[in-house]
C-alpha cells in the first residue's frame, strides 16, 4: 500500500492531504461516522495509500479514543501517510472549515440574535435540536438495551441519574463507569486464570 | 488568565469525551454554562443548534464559538488547540498499544461500559435543551410551557423516529414553522 505513496513528492503529499481533509471536512454533515467514509472513499479507493483493512483499524481507533472522532481519524492518517508533518497537515485541513465558519457565524451572532423573526426562527431551530439529540439517545440506548447485559443497563440507568437527578460531576461519571470497566477486566482475567 | 481557563476547559472537554459526535455535548455544557457563566443555557442551546447546521465536530465548532466571544481569535484558536491536544497525544499511544501488545480486546473492555453511561449523559444533556425549549430561562409549570415549541419537539421526534426523515431537513422545517406559529398566534414581534 505504500508503493503508492512513496512515489508522491513529500509536499506535494502534504498538500494533498490537507486539501483532501479540508474539502472533506467542509462538506461533511452529520459528524464523525460520516466523515470516516468519505476519507475512506479518498484515502483508499481515490489516491490508494492506505489498505482497506488498515481504515477500518483506524476507524476502530478513532472512535475508541478521546475527542472528536474526525479530528482522531485525521491524526490517524496524516501519521500514517506522512509522519508528524503529514499529521499536522491533515489535522490543520481538519479543523479548519468548522473554525472559518464558526468565527464568522459567532462574529454576527449578537446582531443575529438580537433580530426578532431570527431569534423565532432559532427557537423553532431549537425545538428540532431536541427532537434529534433524543431520537440518537433512543437508538443508542435500545443498542444497549440490545446487548442484554445486566452491567451495561446499570451503568446507563446508575450514569442517568447521576446526571439528571444528583447533578453529578460529568467527568467524575466517566472516570467511574471506566474504572468499571478496568474492574470487569481484572474480574475477567482471574476467571481465565482460575480455569 | 481568560486564555488559560478556556485552555483548560476545552482539554477536560477533548480528554473525556469518548465516542464522538455528542459524547461532548455534555461535557461542553457543564464546562461553559455551568463552571464558568461563558454561555447561558439558551445560548449553549442555539450554539449545539448551530453546530448541527454546519460541518465539523461539535466540539471543535463549540470551542471556536465560546472562544472568539470569550476573548477574541486568540481564545478561538487556544480553545480549539486545547480541545485537539488530549487527542494527539492519545490517539499515538493508544495506536501503538493496538499494534504492539494487541490490547484491542482491554481496551473494548472499557468501551464497553464507558458506552451506557455516555449515552445516559448524552441523554441529559438533551433533556435539559428540551427544557430550555419548553420553558426558556422561566419555572417548570403549566403556564410557562412554549406550546408551540412543545408541539414542535413532538412532530419532529415523530418525523425522524417514525419516518426516518433528514435531520438538517426538520430543523430547517422547525425553523420555518416556529416563525410562521408564532406569527400567526401572536403577531408581528415588537
Amino acid at each position: 500500500m505504500s508503493e503508492k505513496r512513496a512515489r508522491v513528492p513529500k509536499g506535494k503529499l502534504l498538500w494533498q492531504l490537507f486539501s483532501s481533509m479540508f474539502y472533506i471536512s467542509t462538506f461533511t454533515f452529520g459528524g464523525g461516522f460520516v466523515i470516516i467514509t468519505f476519507m475512506q472513499r479518498k484515502f483508499v479507493d481515490g489516491l490508494h495509500w492506505i489498505d482497506e483493512k488498515e481504515m477500518l483499524d483506524l476507524a476502530a481507533l478513532a472512535q475508541s479514543s478521546p475527542g472528536a472522532i474526525a479530528v482522531n481519524a485525521a491524526i490517524l492518517v496524516g501519521w500514517r501517510v506522512g509522519g508528524g508533518l503529514g499529521m499536522a497537515a491533515a489535522v490543520v485541513g481538519t479543523i479548519l472549515p468548522p473554525m472559518i465558519i464558526l468565527s464568522v457565524i459567532s462574529l454576527f451572532y449578537a446582531a443575529f440574535a438580537a433580530n426578532p423573526y431570527v431569534a423565532l426562527v432559532l427557537r423553532g431551530m431549537q425545538a428540532g435540536v431536541a427532537a434529534v439529540i433524543l431520537d440518537v439517545v433512543c437508538s443508542l440506548g435500545r443498542g444497549v438495551v440490545k446487548e442484554r447485559s445486566a452491567l451495561a443497563i446499570a451503568l446507563m440507568a446508575a450514569a442517568f441519574l447521576a446526571t439528571a437527578v444528583f447533578d453529578v460531576n460529568v467527568i467524575f461519571i466517566i472516570l467511574a463507569a471506566a474504572l468499571v470497566g478496568v474492574g470487569k477486566i481484572l474480574y475477567l482475567r482471574r476467571k481465565e486464570g482460575a480455569k | 488568565m481568560t486564555l488559560l481557563e478556556l485552555f483548560w476547559s476545552f482539554l477536560q472537554v477533548g480528554l473525556f469525551s469518548i465516542g464522538g459526535g455528542y459524547a461532548a455535548m455534555p461535557l461542553i455544557q457543564a464546562q461553559v454554562v455551568e463552571t464558568h457563566p461563558w454561555l447561558t443555557m439558551r445560548e449553549f442551546t442555539d450554539l449545539i443548534t448551530i453546530a448541527e447546521m454546519t460541518p465539523g465536530p461539535i466540539a471543535i465548532n463549540s470551542a471556536t464559538f465560546v472562544g472568539i466571544r470569550i476573548a477574541g481569535l486568540p481564545g478561538a484558536v487556544i480553545a480549539t488547540f486545547g480541545c485537539i491536544l488530549p487527542s494527539l497525544l492519545i490517539v499515538s499511544v493508544l495506536a501503538k498499544v493496538y499494534y504492539k501488545y494487541k490490547g484491542a480486546k482491554a481496551l473494548d473492555t472499557v468501551l464497553s461500559c464507558l458506552r451506557p453511561a455516555v449515552v445516559a449523559l448524552i441523554a441529559g444533556a438533551g433533556l435539559s435543551i428540551l427544557v430550555t425549549v419548553l420553558f426558556g430561562e422561566s419555572a417548570w409549570s403549566l403556564q410557562n410551557v412554549d406550546w408551540i415549541g412543545a408541539a414542535l419537539f413532538l412532530a419532529a421526534f415523530l418525523a425522524l423516529r417514525k419516518c426516518k426523515w433528514n435531520p438538517i431537513l426538520v430543523m430547517a422545517l422547525c425553523g420555518a414553522l416556529g416563525l410562521a406559529a408564532n406569527l400567526l398566534f401572536f403577531g408581528l414581534p415588537a
